[in-house]
């Protein structure tokens, strides 16, 4: 790829979009002018000029997909042998699997929380100091870089060396400065899911802390100076005012890290690739998709099993969804 | 009042703690792009500012350099590089005694010679008997290195590691992946809020819908059609075009969602008045909407670009690993594999891949985090 070539592609590319509305509505005009009586039956014909693109592409990339993942789980690794649940008895006792579901629930756990936990204090701290803004601008900065970019990042911080060696991780220098062996951390099971969540949460805080810093500004001032005068402390405040206040907040924030955190795979795959217990699903789906010349039953079933996490929050986006639309 | 001044103390110092702990990790990686691969391959990141003690070993040249003076055979030279900047504290001529003299001090060798150095690197070796070494004398010496930096890494990193062409790659996914969408996504977030037609609603619940499943769910069932539609036209079933069209369908939903919630807000007064002067729906919308929406264009355009310029997932399965078509997330995680110990090029790779993202993240932060809040939910 030369730069001229790029610029050719980019041209080809977005020409090619641009050209098909332009020259379908061109046409839909002049249509339209010719016989002006029926007018009013072209113009119903626009709306589907608009969407096609969009409708094709949602069909093709989204809707037959999913329908063809689920009906894909229950047959054999090329697809075409019908196996029934097969697979699914099969995930139930690899062992492989177990742990994948293990790792992701704790994920589940600990990433969302400590996430939105650190970003409403931190949201809160920033708020009411004159360099707060500047904090928050670099807090928030891990969310611009990729995540194989934040592991490279934290790779680096969790680097070992072998004791009597200098370290040259920095999360390594300070344990042997306060006078303790150097660990890899990478390979210590359980705990290396603790480091690796690490990285999720450090990207993930920046996010909870802008949605909480503009829901904080939502709080009425004179609820807080009532308090302050009654004499409530800081941290009083904290948990009486202002959690409660924030409560649906809490839950929107938690719902958009869990989606996250479900389909977490490249700080997996750059970091272990799912060695020393640290397997995820969607690390172990893409595995299955290439394992053995790939299977796509286990690997759709994995799928599934992310999907399923995600559809309480589906039917809630759209429960709330419908209640916007009526207000 | 003391009391309070002491709850000011408290909140500055925790966030001070909460903005080192953030920084430090990209901050180590950004100084240790520019180190020494030497030194980063020994000394932590930390150590930069300060000068270092390093040991070293170096030769002097041999007997054919020898002049003679006043029946006194000398050798002259300098041990070090020129810029280098090392200061040398203390010498030896054994590996037993590696400091056992200081710099301006002489050292007597074997065969009545002796050498003096001096703390540029300078040495003067000086014998009453020609000198026959063929090897040059090894000397080990204590020197003080004052920190140095270097651009060799992004050299090596861009030019022969092939980073520099990952990052083209990258643009060429990244580009029309991003403005495709956009545009096919206007036309449809305008006719979901302000046109008439079947199904208007059932669509649009779909698309809140699509907005949290997961690629995964979509990922098998795509990757064959590709490689059928490949082997119809007998060609690779990856391709940069084929890469712009999962990035459009993958961004589809919310890239709609948000355009969608913006052009609804806009005032409808406007958009009827311009329907009973007879503007067609195309009129208004190239006319009056795309010139207010420019603020949450920017936004979309933001989010997406950065989703697409970060993704890893995508540009493994619908490019082939090879240099013309890897994109930048797969080379450093190739790197990560391959290199996994040579922490120069890891550094500067990774920092290679977010100068594009840091730059648009501080330059349009504002528009950034406007999307993210508005959006954060895709699939």
């Amino acid at each position: 790829m030369t730069i001229t070539s790029l610029f050719l592609y980019v041209f080809f590319g977005t020409a090619t979009c641009f050209l098909y509305f332009h020259l379908s509505n061109l046409v839909l005009d002049f249509a339209s002018k010719k016989n002006t009586k029926k007018f009013s039956q072209k113009s119903v014909l626009r709306p589907y000029i608009f969407i096609a693109p969009a409708v094709i592409i949602l069909v093709i990339f989204i809707l037959y997909p999913v329908i063809e993942t689920i009906r894909l789980s229950f047959f054999n690794k090329t697809g075409f042998e019908f196996v029934g649940l097969k697979n699914y008895f099969w995930a139930v006792k690899d062992p492989e699997f177990k742990r994948a579901i293990l790792n992701n629930l704790g994920w589940l756990l600990v990433v969302p929380t400590l996430s939105a936990f650190f970003g409403l204090v931190i949201a809160y701290l920033a708020d009411r100091l004159w360099w707060g803004t500047i904090a928050k601008s670099i807090i928030f900065m891990p969310m611009a870089i990729s995540f194989v970019g934040a592991g490279v990042i934290w790779k680096f911080v969790y680097d070992y060396r072998g004791p009597g060696d200098d370290q040259i991780g920095f999360l390594n220098a300070v344990v042997v400065s306060l006078g303790f062996e150097p660990q890899a951390w990478m390979t210590i099971p359980i705990w290396n899911n603790l480091f690796l969540m690490a990285i999720m949460i450090w990207i993930q805080t920046g996010l909870a802390m802008v949605i909480f810093s503009a829901a904080l500004r939502g709080i009425p001032k004179e609820m807080l100076e009532a308090a302050r005068i009654d004499g409530a402390s800081e941290f009083k405040i904290f948990t009486a005012i202002i959690i409660p206040y924030l409560e649906k907040t809490i839950l929107v924030i938690w719902t958009i890290i869990t989606i996250l955190v479900l389909k977490i795979f490249d700080i997996i795959l750059a970091m272990t690739n799912g060695q020393w217990n640290t397997e995820v699903l969607a690390n172990l789906m893409y595995d299955w998709m290439f394992r053995g010349g790939g299977d796509s039953g286990r690997g759709s079933l994995m799928a599934i099993v992310i999907m399923i996490g995600v559809i309480p929050i589906m039917i809630w986006n759209i429960k709330r969804h419908k209640e916007d639309q009526k207000s | 009042m003391n009391k309070n001044i002491l709850t000011k103390i408290t909140i500055n110092l925790l966030l001070l703690v909460f903005v080192i702990v953030w920084v430090l990790p990209t901050f180590g990686l950004f100084v240790s792009s520019f180190r020494d691969k030497d030194l980063l391959a020994t000394s932590g990141w930390w150590t930069t500012f300060k000068t270092n003690q390093v040991n070293e070993i170096y030769r002097t040249k041999t007997f054919e350099d020898q002049f003679e003076q006043d029946g006194v055979f000398f050798i002259k030279g300098n041990l070090l590089n020129k810029n280098s900047g090392k200061k040398i504290i203390n010498f030896g001529i054994t590996s037993k005694e590696m400091s056992k003299y200081k710099v301006n001090e002489k050292a007597k060798l074997k065969n009545q010679s002796e050498i003096e150095i001096k703390e540029n690197g300078e040495y003067i070796l000086r014998s009453e008997k020609p000198f026959k070494h063929k090897r040059g004398k090894r000397i080990f010496i204590t020197a003080l290195s004052p920190p140095k930096f270097t651009l060799d890494n992004y050299k090596e990193v861009l030019f022969k590691e092939g980073v520099g062409q990952a990052f083209l790659n990258t643009l060429t996914v990244a580009i029309p992946s991003t403005i495709i969408p956009l545009i096919i996504c206007s036309f449809f977030a305008y006719a979901l809020s302000w046109m008439k037609f079947w199904g208007r609603d059932t669509l649009f619940a779909i698309i809140v819908a699509s907005l949290v499943v997961p690629l995964q769910m979509c990922l098998i069932p795509l990757l064959s059609i590709y490689n059928d539609v490949g082997s119809l036209f007998g060609v690779g079933a990856k391709s940069y075009p084929g890469v712009w069209m999962a990035h459009t369908g993958f961004g589809l939903a919310s890239t709609t969602f948000l355009l969608r919630n913006f052009i609804k807000s806009l005032p409808h007064e406007m958009i009827e008045a311009a329907r009973v002067d007879g503007a067609t729906h195309y009129d208004i919308f190239l006319r009056i909407i795309l010139p207010l929406s420019v603020p949450a264009f920017a936004s979309v355009f933001i989010l997406q670009f950065l989703w697409v310029w970060n993704d890893l997932l995508v540009g493994l399965i619908f490019l082939d690993q090879v240099p013309s078509e890897i994109i930048l997330t797969a080379k450093l995680r190739e790197l990560l594999g391959s290199r996994g110990e040579n922490w120069e090029i890891l550094t500067t790779g990774a920092f290679v891949s977010m100068i594009v993202p840091l730059t648009i993240f501080f330059a349009l932060q504002r528009y950034f985090i406007r999307g993210l809040v508005a959006g954060s939910v895709k699939g």
